[in-house]
């Protein structure tokens, strides 16, 4: 099974594709080369973000969200390739690019900030060096200049004391702190486009709340588009103007946070929104979805959502809903989405 | 970093002791050097006053007693054959040894970054493989085996490298060579390993986000990172060489310290032998002492726990 071909995402990004859009994807697919063949973990993906809002890709780990901003920022692995789709960044298909080409794009046009930050900052350069490592590649700037901008960087993003620090080692600092830095060496060439890995989930609630505040003041000051990917719908809720939910490797519903958390048009949606605790008396059993997502490379026929489906019937084993516009700038990927859009 | 070092000596002195300890009784145990210097013929009388003349007439434990009151006045006695202080015998020898071992591990070293990083950036690719089978008959492969098929192959059959000495760069490549190979093939597959392991971590993947070339990710990122690995098993590679320096030294007629220690053993010249054995084992200590200073200039974490 290849997984792609199917169509209508075109028809269901959403958004307008008018000029302030920053990025858009369209059909996405990757396949991941198994031993057993190719799986396809992302199938047909298909989102866009304008310049100054945050778009959220929400789904539970192993949905794809990952690879999905992995194969956008062209950070595959090896074992995992591009084999459709279209990833347009300042009107230009980066799928198209070269490699040269491509990186001279990795900074200053897209920039990803990555989960854990301690891994994700090398552990024997200073964090100085690093942070002005953005500089040095692509403004050919000199030692001291790209330096002296690491520092400033340090002082937007809040550490204190970044003249000193600057030649501390990423040990050296805290949680909080090390995830301030990564951010800063993203938006060090002031990106159009910031990709961000489940940024705050190493880290302590109250932490959590600064990164995502200056993730949005950062967004506001230079009006980068934000992709945020994540599981965890109060961030959602927070932070983003639009969202994109992700089942078993493929955007099932997509629209604006207020509306689609209002009312969801895709039963899987509808499940994630019932189990959040808020609204539910205290000691009454949690809904929750029951079963657990299908594994990459046994997604069965049909509608991968089907078999822990409330709504699903006979003809979600054999048709693969598409995802289709349900109103002006919503989509989903259900035959049934009105009986939801009913209640 | 001075506690670390006072640390660090101290607990070397133990092994030195019982390398003194053990190289002293064992030379005893490898005949009487008056067999060797006095002629067939010589009579009881004469082979008693050489024993006298050198000290060998006393109980063992007083010659040790007294070997260890000269080394505490850095006297390290006097050739049995020569007559010469043996520590300027020794001192003459070292240069080469260290120039030979030196140069071997300087080649196989970067030798072995080239080929191991090329190796891991695509694991199981086809030259991942080749390098792999590569690596490991050169690891395999004992080196006086290789020494006499050298001789054999470039110095008797087409005559182009001379069989011995030290003239000229010709004479250095069968010794390098022989003394190259294990080590380079083992170093293959410690970088290979070490940068296979540094290239899958996140940060690597942060580098290229930023737009880094892949030299810039290889070489700078993670080069590093597979450092300390490697000088761990480089380390244990240089001490190595310098004890097999003694084989190919022997086979190339190399004049360095190996040579001279196999000589000294033939001819009962103890005090050489002695100071010989002492120096090797002062060498490798300071290489020790050297490769546990390296880590801690490339990695920073290190530097913490060891000033702590």
């Amino acid at each position: 099974m290849t997984g792609h071909g199917t169509s209508g995402t075109e028809t269901g990004t959403g958004t307008s594709t008018g000029s302030g859009t920053a990025l858009e994807v369209s059909g996405l697919t990757v396949e991941l080369r198994t031993p057993r063949g190719r799986t396809p973990v992302v199938r047909d993906v298909g989102f866009s973000v304008r310049s100054g809002q945050t778009l959220a890709l929400l789904g539970e780990s192993g949905c794809g969200k990952s690879m999905t901003a992995q194969a956008v920022a062209g950070l595959l692995d090896p074992v995992a390739e591009v084999v459709g789709g279209q990833v347009r960044l300042g009107g230009r298909d980066v799928l198209r690019l070269g490699r040269r080409e491509r990186r001279s794009l990795a900074g200053p046009q897209l920039a990803m900030v990555f989960q854990d930050a301690l891994t994700a900052l090398n552990p024997v350069y200073t964090v100085g060096s690093q942070l002005a490592e953005p500089f040095r590649i692509h403004e050919q700037a000199s030692r001291r200049v790209a330096r002296n901008k690491a520092v400033e960087l340090m002082e937007r993003v809040g550490i204190p004391e970044p003249g000193l620090r600057a030649k501390a080692y990423p040990h050296q600092f805290s949680g909080g702190m090390r995830q301030r830095l990564l951010i800063a060496m993203a938006v060090a060439l002031r990106p159009s486009v910031l990709l961000a890995d489940e940024p705050t989930t190493a880290l302590d609630v109250t932490v959590q709340a600064q990164i995502m505040e200056l993730l949005a003041q950062l967004r506001r000051e230079t009006r980068m588009a934000l992709v945020l990917i994540t599981h965890d719908l109060a961030v959602v809720g927070e932070q983003a103007d639009q969202v994109a939910v992700m089942y078993s490797g493929t955007v099932v519903e997509s629209g604006p946070v207020a509306e689609v958390f209002a009312a969801p048009r895709h039963p899987y949606t509808r499940g994630l929104l019932d189990s959040v605790p808020a609204g539910h008396p205290r000691g009454s059993t949690l809904p929750s979805i029951e079963g657990s997502p299908p594994r990459p490379g046994s997604v069965p026929t049909g509608c991968a959502f089907r078999a822990r489906c409330p709504l699903a019937r006979d003809r979600c084993a054999t048709d693969l809903p598409p995802l289709v516009a349900t109103g002006p700038g919503r989509a989903s990927a259900c035959h049934y989405w009105k009986e939801l859009a009913d209640v | 970093m001075l506690t670390f070092l006072r640390r660090r000596i101290l607990s070397s002195a133990v092994p030195l002791l019982v390398v003194v300890l053990g190289v002293f009784f064992l030379a005893r145990l490898t005949g009487d050097p008056a067999n060797l210097y006095l002629p067939l013929s010589a009579t009881q009388e004469m082979r008693e006053a050489f024993s006298a003349q050198h000290g060998f007439d006393d109980p063992l434990l007083v010659q040790f007693g007294d070997y260890l009151a000269q080394l505490a006045r850095l006297d390290f006695g006097e050739s049995l054959r020569t007559a010469q202080p043996a520590a300027e015998a020794v001192l003459r020898a070292f240069p080469a040894t260290l120039q030979l071992a030196g140069i071997t591990l300087l080649l196989a070293a970067a030798g072995a970054v080239v080929v191991g990083s090329l190796a891991a950036y695509r694991p199981n690719s086809p030259a991942d493989r080749i390098a792999g089978f590569l690596s490991s008959t050169a690891a395999s492969t004992p080196d006086f085996w290789f020494a006499i098929m050298g001789v054999l192959i470039f110095a008797v059959t087409l005559d182009w490298l001379p069989t011995s000495g030290t003239v000229g760069a010709a004479a250095w490549v069968l010794p390098v060579a022989t003394l190259l190979i294990r080590p380079f093939g083992v170093l293959v597959q410690v970088v290979r390993g070490a940068m296979v392991t540094a290239l899958s971590e996140p940060y690597i993947k942060v580098a290229r986000s930023k737009g880094a070339g892949e030299r810039r990710v290889i070489f700078k990122h993670a080069l590093r990172n597979a450092g300390a690995p490697t000088l761990t098993v480089a380390g244990d590679l240089a001490v190595g060489l310098i004890n097999g320096a003694v084989v190919v030294e022997t086979i190339f007629g190399w004049p360095g310290i190996g040579k001279l220690m196999i000589d000294s053993i033939l001819q009962r010249d103890f005090a050489v032998l002695q100071a010989a054995v002492l120096l090797t084992a002062l060498t490798i200590f300071a290489l020790n002492l050297l490769i546990d200073i390296c880590y801690v200039l490339i990695d920073p974490r290190v530097r913490q726990g060891a000033l702590a």
